[in-house]
Order: C-alpha cells, then structure tokens, then sequence
C-alpha cells in the first residue's frame, strides 16, 4: 500500500512537471511579438525592394506592433513588390498620406513595416494603398557602393 | 566467403524483418492494452519516466549552461554576446533536447526495461505466463512500451526547460548578458514551429528508444552473458538510431 501511494505520487508529480515544462516551452520560448487583432482591416504598399521581409512579420508605428504583414506578391507590370498587410481596427485614424518604409530591427535583425504619420485628414481603411514608401536598406548595395565607389554618394567635391 | 557475406546480410535481413513485425504487433496491440491495462502502464512511467527524472533535470542544467559558456566565448568576439539566448535556445528546444533525452532515456530506462524482460525470459518467467495462457507481449512487453513512449516527451520538455535555465544562469547570472536582450531574442528567434519540431522529434525517439529495449530484452538470449549482452546493445544501437532518425527528420524539415 505504502509503495503504491509512493509510485502514484511519484507519476502525478512527473506529469505535471512535464505539462508544466510544455507550457513553459510552447508559452515563454516562442515569438512575443503577437499581435491577434478580432477586427482588422487590409492596406497594400508597394515597394522597390522589399530585401528581406517575410509575410507574419510586424507592423509598428511609434514602435507599437499595430499589424501583420500578410502577403506579398511580384506585380509583373509594374515590376514591384507589393506587401499586403493587415492593421488593428482600434487603429483607424492614421492618416492616409503616411509612409511605410521597411526597417530592420537592429542591425542584423528581422525586417519589419515601420508606418510614419502623415498629416492628410482621411484615415486609411480597408483596401487603402499607401503612396509614399521606401524600400529595404539592402546592406550587401551599401557595402558594395561603398567597396567600388570609395566615396559615398552626394559628397562630391 | 562470399557465401559468409551472403549469409550475414541475410541473417541482418531477417533480424530486422523480425523487428518490423515485432513492431507491427506492438502498435497493433497498444490501444488495447492503453485502455484496458491503464494501471500496468502508469506504473511503468514511473519505472522509466519519474525515476529518470534526476539524471535529466541535472544533465539538462549542465548541457545548458556549457551551451551558454561556449556560444558566449565565441559570439563575444563579434560584440554580438546578447544573441547567445538565440543559440542556447535554438540548439536545446530543436536537437540537444530530444537527442541528448533520447540518448539518457537509452541509458537509465532502456538498459533498465531490457534486462528485466531479458531476465524474466532467463528464468523462465515468460514461458510460465505462456503456459497459464498469459499473452506476455501485452502483460510484460506492451505496458513497457508504452511506458517508454509516455515518458520521452514528458522528459524532453523537463530537460529543454531546465537547459534552458542552465543557460540563463551562466549567460545572465554570470557572465553579465542582460536578461532583456537574452529572454526577447529568443523569444523573437524561436517560432511555434521550432518547438513543435523538437516535440515530434521526442515522440520518434520515444518509440525508437523504447521499441529497440522492450526487443532486445525479449530477443536476449535467456542466460546472464545473454542479458548482459542484450542491455549493451540496447545503448549501442538506440544511440545509433536516435542520431540517425535525428538527422533525417532535421532533413526532412529543413528542406522543406
């Protein structure tokens, strides 16, 4: 009897160690910048150069993750990238002349939307496409400007 | 000689011919037994899941904490030492984790579930179940089987969590990365995907480390020099499957 309440203690403690692990593990470990918006409404940009950027990667502005990139595409005619995301519906006085640029978080981190506000009186909103954009600082241009040209640009003497 | 040659591939062949039905039989049998010998089960993933649990948690703390040591030693050089949160993690949740458990559970639980059926068939414990019409694969074999294949993912989640607080305790308690960076680095790098892998890998190599003990016990030849033989192969050849299997589901995933 002794050893049957031993053994049983012994599995329950086990289990839930290991549930408790598992929480921590799927929980603690995984990517924080979550952002599950009920309502949501969907703005495209296009852009020259997207470098890096992956679709689920963040939207901020000020630095507050307001949105998801959803999808990006090739427009064959216009010869750009166009990335579709997603923004919170909390969200839906951003003026629609503000300018999305990709940036990277850090200097060799993942690249994101970074949104600056502009200063029209419309808002965006579902189907919006933002006009002013700037394409993804590709380091590998820079370093390769900067190689072969020797001196960066418009400091011409 | 070629005749040798011949014979000892046919030989292997037959043993793993063997194997493969020897498995088929288990797996067909499992649910059964899960059900209706729960009781058998939940003792044995006590014998082989809560009775590992102190060689896994104190190999997870060290196996962590020299993962942090070396990725700080080497990432230092490029001042990028906050990023060893991003390696530890990284190296713990998808491979060290489920490969080092494995290698562990082979170890304490594999030796131990292969010598005592080993050692059951040598004083004919098995034979009498037989002639009292006791199945011993679903009395003997199957609840350890089981056991095996409950315990692995359990432990593998225990190790990983506790590696990774073996990490934090060099990387941050010692040699000073800031806990921020450390914790939101990983948290950035690491997808639900990453974690997932390293939980399905724990599930193959329960059953592989479980499957290859519960056979090589059941297969031992019944004397103590077979036993003891038994118990040495099981470790040799889990240790070689589990690597194996490990590189061929990194493959199949990474080259997705």
């Amino acid at each position: 009897m002794q050893q049957t309440r031993t053994m049983e203690l012994g599995t329950g403690l086990f289990v839930l160690l290991g549930i408790g692990a598992l929480f921590f593990l799927t929980t603690q470990t995984t990517g924080q910048n979550d952002f599950d918006a009920d309502e949501t409404f969907e703005v495209q940009a296009r852009f020259e150069n997207i470098g890096s950027l992956k679709t689920r990667a963040p939207v901020s502005m000020s630095g507050v993750t307001i949105g998801r990139v959803t999808d990006i595409r090739f427009d064959p005619v216009s010869l750009e990238a166009v990335v579709t995301f997603v923004i919170d519906s909390k969200y839906d006085q951003i003026p629609d002349d503000s300018d999305a640029s990709i940036l990277t978080a850090g200097l060799l981190g993942s690249q994101y939307i970074g949104l600056q506000p502009g200063g029209s009186s419309f808002s965006l909103e579902q189907g919006s496409e933002i006009l002013y954009t700037q394409s993804a600082i590709v380091l590998e241009n820079i370093i390769g400007k900067f190689l072969v040209g020797g001196r960066p640009e418009g400091d011409d003497e | 000689m070629l005749r040798e040659i011949l014979d000892t591939f046919l030989q292997f062949l037959r043993t793993f011919g063997a194997m493969v039905l020897f498995f088929v039989r288990v797996s067909w049998y499992s649910p059964a037994v899960f059900f209706r010998r729960f009781p058998l089960v939940i003792k044995q993933v006590y014998n082989a899941g809560a009775l590992s649990i102190v060689i896994i948690m104190v190999s997870g703390l060290f196996v962590g904490g020299v993962l942090a040591l070396q990725a700080y030693s080497n990432l230092e050089r490029f001042n990028a030492e906050d990023t060893t949160g991003i390696f530890a993690g990284f190296a713990l949740i998808k491979e060290i984790g489920p490969v080092i458990t494995a290698l562990l559970f082979a170890g304490r639980a594999g030796t131990a579930l292969a010598s005592e059926i080993g050692l059951m068939k040598a004083t004919d414990q098995l034979s009498a179940m037989e002639m009292m019409a006791v199945d011993p694969l679903r009395y003997v074999v199957i609840p350890r089987f089981l056991g095996g294949v409950i315990s692995m993912p359990i432990l593998t989640a225990v190790f990983t969590t506790v590696g990774l607080a073996g990490a934090h305790i060099v990387a941050v308690e010692w040699l000073g990365v800031d806990v921020g960076a450390y914790w939101q680095q990983l948290q950035q790098a690491l997808d639900m995907e990453d974690v997932l892998e390293g939980i399905y890998k724990s599930i193959v190599f329960g059953v592989i480390a479980s499957l290859l003990a519960v056979w090589e016990g059941y297969n031992a030849i019944p004397t103590a020099e077979g036993v003891g033989r038994a118990t040495t192969r099981t470790v040799v050849i889990t240790a070689i499957a589990v690597l194996i299997f490990d590189f061929m589901i990194t493959a199949a995933v990474s080259l997705r």
